[in-house]
Parts: C-alpha cells; structure tokens; sequence
C-alpha cells in the first residue's frame, strides 16, 4: 500500500525501461517523424524513446495528432521515420514486417465480405504458406481463443460489431506473432460491448503472454488494461509521461472502482492537461 | 415485386394511352383524305374506328402491333423467314458473342490499367475515345475489313460490333471495382508481407466482383444494340435489325414496328437473366441477402 501512495505522490516520469533485464522486444531511441505536407513540415513524432519488453501490456494515450497511431504504424513498418532508431525484435521494423513478427488490428474490423470468419482467419495463413491442416487447426485454436467458436461457417455480415472485432483479432493471432499492435481497435463499440472485451483481452493476454502494444482514446481503458501507460501529446508528437501500473495482473471489471485505480486515471489525466497546454 | 407492380402497371397504361392518342392523331390525316375523295364526311366514331385498323398506318394502334408481333412469334414456323423467333435468335447469336468477347476484353483491359501505370496513360484515353465514335459510321468499315479478312458471315463483323459497344461499361466498372479496397486493406495486406499477386488474387479480384456485375447488364444491353446496328447498314437480310429495315425499306410499318418491340423485349429478357446470374452468384459469394 506504501508503495502504490509513494507512487502517487511522485511527480516525476517513471522510468521507461522495463523492469526487467531481458533485451527490450520494441526499442525507440530519439525517433523523429516529419510529413512534408503542402501545409508545412508536421512534426507526428519528436524524440520519442521507449523500451517495451516482452510480456508487457503498453497503451498509448494522447489527443488527436499526439502521434500515437504513427508510433505505432512505425513500429509496424507501414511508416518511415525520418530520424532516431527502432528496432522490433532487434530488427528494423521492415524486416520485422516481413518476418511477420507482429499482427496487426485496425479500428475498423476490415474482414472480407466474401469470405466466411473462418476463411478471413485463413487469410494470412493463406499469403505466408501454412499448408491446409495447419490452417484449419490454428483457426479452431484462435476462435476458440476470443470464444468465437462455432461461428467460423458465418458471414461477417451476420456477426455484430463486437463479434466482427473478436474475428480480426483472431486473425492477428492466427500465425503466432509475438507481438500485438492494436489502433483503437474497440472505439467504434459502446461501452458495454467494450467492457466486456476488455475483460477477453486481459484474459488473452494472460493466456498467450503476448507483448502488447494498444493505442486508446479512452483513459479508463488505458489505465484498465496496461502494465504500463504512455501519456503522448500533440504539436510536436511526444511523450509526455510514462506510467508504471502497480495494479495486479489478475484484474476484475470492479478495480475500476478502486482508489489506485482512480490514482493512476488522475496522473493521466493530468499529463494530457499538461501535454495540452504545452502545444 | 408486388410492390412495383402497380407503379409500373400505371406507367404501362399511361403509355398506351398517350400512343392510341397519337395513332389516332397521325392517321387521321389519311383517313380524311381518303373519305374526301370519296365525298364523304366521317363523324368522330368513325374517324376512331379508321385510324385504329389500316394496313398501312403511320403509327399502327398498340392493338395492330401486339396481333402482329403475336403472329410473328407464335404464329409462323421457327424456321421460317417471317418467323420473329428466327430473327431474334439470328440477332441473339450476335449479341452473345459480342457480349462474351466483351466481358473478355473489357476484364482484361481492366487488369492490365489496374496492373501497370504505362498501361493506365496509353490505354484508358483510347478506350475512351473510341466510345465516342459513331458505331453507325464505323459498322460499315468493319463489315468491309472483315470481309477482306476472309470471314463469311456477317457474323463476326456483328459480333465485333456488339463487343465494341459493350467492352467500355466492363471495362470502367472493372477498373472502379479492382482500385476499390482502401488504405486500411492494403495496410494489413502489408503487414502480413503479401505480394502484389497476392494482394491481386485475393484482395482485388474479389472485391470487384460487385462491380463486374453491375456492369454486366448495362453491358448485354449495349451488345444487343451493338447487334442491331451492325444489321442496319450492311444489306443484312436476316435479324431484327434487318426486319427493321425491310419494314421501312418497303412502306411495311406493321413489320418494323413489330421487329422492334421484338428487340425490345429480348434485352429485357437479356437483362433479366443477368440479373438472376447475378443473385445466384452473390448468395453464392456470401452476400447479404437483400
């Protein structure tokens, strides 16, 4: 108890580093990111560092424009930055890429309309070579995973908007990426569906022991889910806290309520407030 | 379908009702030339009844065209010259194949536009242009040329033309349909590390497939009229085309008439059996039912 309300009290970053020694599983050090636009350059990241190691649950939390979608399409390699290094797996996010070191779960479900949910899970077993039995035990294995059992033969058009999310985050299971980088992937759901699924992927995350990166827009998200918070601002695109959670692991729905919890919205919410008047 | 029905059904017999209005009006002129040689003055009644029944009539009464078209169809042998059956099947044969070689050249135009950024620069301007070109004017040319090329038949000049006319809506449709996926598409398609043959097969084909259906009936409409054309300024003696211009070639408009709506009601029977292609694949590809 000491802990957490010494914790509280500091008004310090905490230290970015994982806790512990292993080799960091996503390394940042001082990446820059400017769009040349007709406007004027944009600066989406400025001297952005940041060590994730493995196992961690990170979100990313910021205003529009902060660069937290940016960070993370670096780190996919589906963006160049134009300074500093990164590196995902001690590799350069381009080979990280077509290593398939990563999945990747939009905000928008984006599964085919042709193909059943089971078919959309093989897409990607599909373009890198599983041959047919593996496909169809990984796509039991992952259905079953987000308890989408049984709805393989189904359309997308006939799940709802959760359960269509569910499918393509099993998608992004489906060739055992270490890694998972999710962009806002509940924020078109409501809050009920969205409680509900952030209970499952606490619950995923326990059993598979994935390393996670999550971007949100939603402070009780982010603080629900993470073993760490990034609060990132705008105008340049930085950070502008690091947040270690001392919450336990094992979280039920109720710690929402809880004063660490509320602790811990606070310094989030106060580094977005600072992070707003700054740009 | 019930629903349209009575929209339509209103429109049907607003249309026979402007056109029996017409005919009388049209014929009338005759009708009292004839009776003023005759000395005599019709009333109204006999007026209507005159205009409603003549050989020869400008405008043949709704009743004239449906008797004729009635006997050109259920009424003669299927092999015979008079035969509207024979006709349309002659005109048909044309529109098939000009349809099937434009569904072929109007896709693969399409994938090589969508494929190749030099092909999109050289070839959508000319596809374009070339619709612009009367096909009236062209026909001929393109009977002379494949003539010169050995070809027997009208056939192939016909079916050239009938594809000429239905390549374009494939091709615009095709193109529209394979460039549809968006960013976020491509995206995760990158970050599985798929080729642009995969990205193709998988992503692109299939997400045109909507659009190639859609186009597919504008398409057999344009290749019908593509057939029909090709009959009219090449001496053609067979096909509805052909009829049509038989008919005002020789002062016979019971016969053009009845060509015509013989042509109209094989593009709606074309059309309709796209459109039934069309649901069955798409229930077939997983669509939601309408």
């Amino acid at each position: 108890m000491t802990g957490e309300r010494a914790r509280k009290d500091s008004a310090l970053p905490a230290d970015p580093q994982p806790q512990s020694g292993a080799a960091p599983v996503i390394r940042a050090a001082g990446l820059d990111l400017t769009f040349q636009t007709g406007d004027g350059p944009v600066h989406a990241l400025r001297d952005v560092s940041l060590e994730i190691g493995r196992g961690e649950f990170v979100s990313f939390i910021g205003p529009s424009g902060c660069g937290k979608t940016t960070f993370l399409r670096c780190i996919a390699g589906l963006e160049q930055p134009t300074g500093g290094e990164l590196t995902v797996n001690g590799l350069p996010p381009d080979e990280a890429r077509r290593a398939r070191s990563y999945g990747y779960v939009f905000q928008a479900a984006g599964l085919y309309p042709w193909r059943t949910i089971a078919g959309n899970i093989r897409l990607p077993l599909e373009i890198m070579g599983y041959d047919k039995r593996e496909q169809v035990s990984r796509v039991e294995k992952v259905l079953d995973l987000v308890e989408l059992s049984g709805f393989g033969k189904k359309y997308p058009w006939q799940l709802s908007g959760g359960m269509q999310q569910r499918a393509s985050i099993a998608r992004a299971l489906s060739f055992d990426a270490d890694i998972l980088l999710m962009d806002e992937p509940f924020g078109a759901l409501d809050e009920i569906v969205r409680d509900h699924l952030n209970e499952q992927l606490l619950a995923l995350w326990a059993r598979t022991g994935k390393t996670i990166a999550f971007v949100t827009h939603s402070i009780p998200e982010a603080v629900y889910l993470s073993t760490r918070i990034v609060v990132m601002s705008p105008r340049p695109g930085r950070i502008t806290d690091v947040i270690d959670s001392p919450l336990p692991r094992d979280r039920p729905l109720e710690i929402r309520d809880s004063e660490a919890f509320i602790a811990i919205a606070h310094r989030v919410r106060e580094g977005l407030k600072a992070g707003h008047a700054d740009g | 379908m019930m629903r349209n029905l009575l929209p339509v059904l209103t429109v049907v017999l607003a249309i026979l009702a402007i056109w029996y209005l017409a005919a009388f009006a049209m014929n009338r002129a005759w009708v009292m030339d004839q009776a003023a040689r005759a000395g005599e003055t019709p009333g109204l009644a006999q007026q209507i009844a005159a205009t409603m029944n003549q050989d020869r009539a400008r405008l043949p009464a709704p009743h004239q065209v449906a008797a004729e078209l009635y006997d050109g169809i259920f009424g003669k042998k299927i092999t015979s010259k008079r035969s509207l059956v024979y006709h349309g099947f002659i005109t048909l044969q044309a529109t098939m194949w000009g349809f099937a070689l434009g569904i072929v050249f109007g896709v693969a135009l399409a994938v090589l536009i969508v494929l190749s950024r030099v092909a999109d620069l050289m070839l959508m301007p000319w596809a374009i242009i070339s619709q612009t070109i009367p096909v009236v004017a062209l026909a001929p040319m393109i009977v002379v040329l494949t003539n010169a090329m050995g070809a027997g038949s009208l056939m192939v000049p016909k079916a050239i033309i009938a594809a000429y006319l239905s390549f374009f809506p494939v091709l615009v449709s095709m193109v529209k349909g394979l460039t549809s996926p968006d960013a976020m598409q491509l995206d995760l398609l990158r970050t599985y590390g798929a080729t642009r043959g995969q990205v193709f097969r998988k992503l692109r084909l299939p997400a045109s497939m909507p659009y190639f259906f859609a186009s597919l009936k504008i398409a057999v409409a344009a290749s019908l009229v593509g057939a029909i054309v090709g009959e009219l300024p090449t001496g053609a003696i067979a096909g509805l085309g052909a009829r049509m211009l038989i008919g005002s070639q020789f002062g016979e408009p019971m016969i053009m008439w009845a060509a015509l709506f013989a042509a109209a009601i094989l593009a709606a029977l074309l059309i309709f059996a796209v459109g039934a292609l069309e649901r069955l694949l798409n229930r077939a590809m997983g669509a939601q039912p309408a």
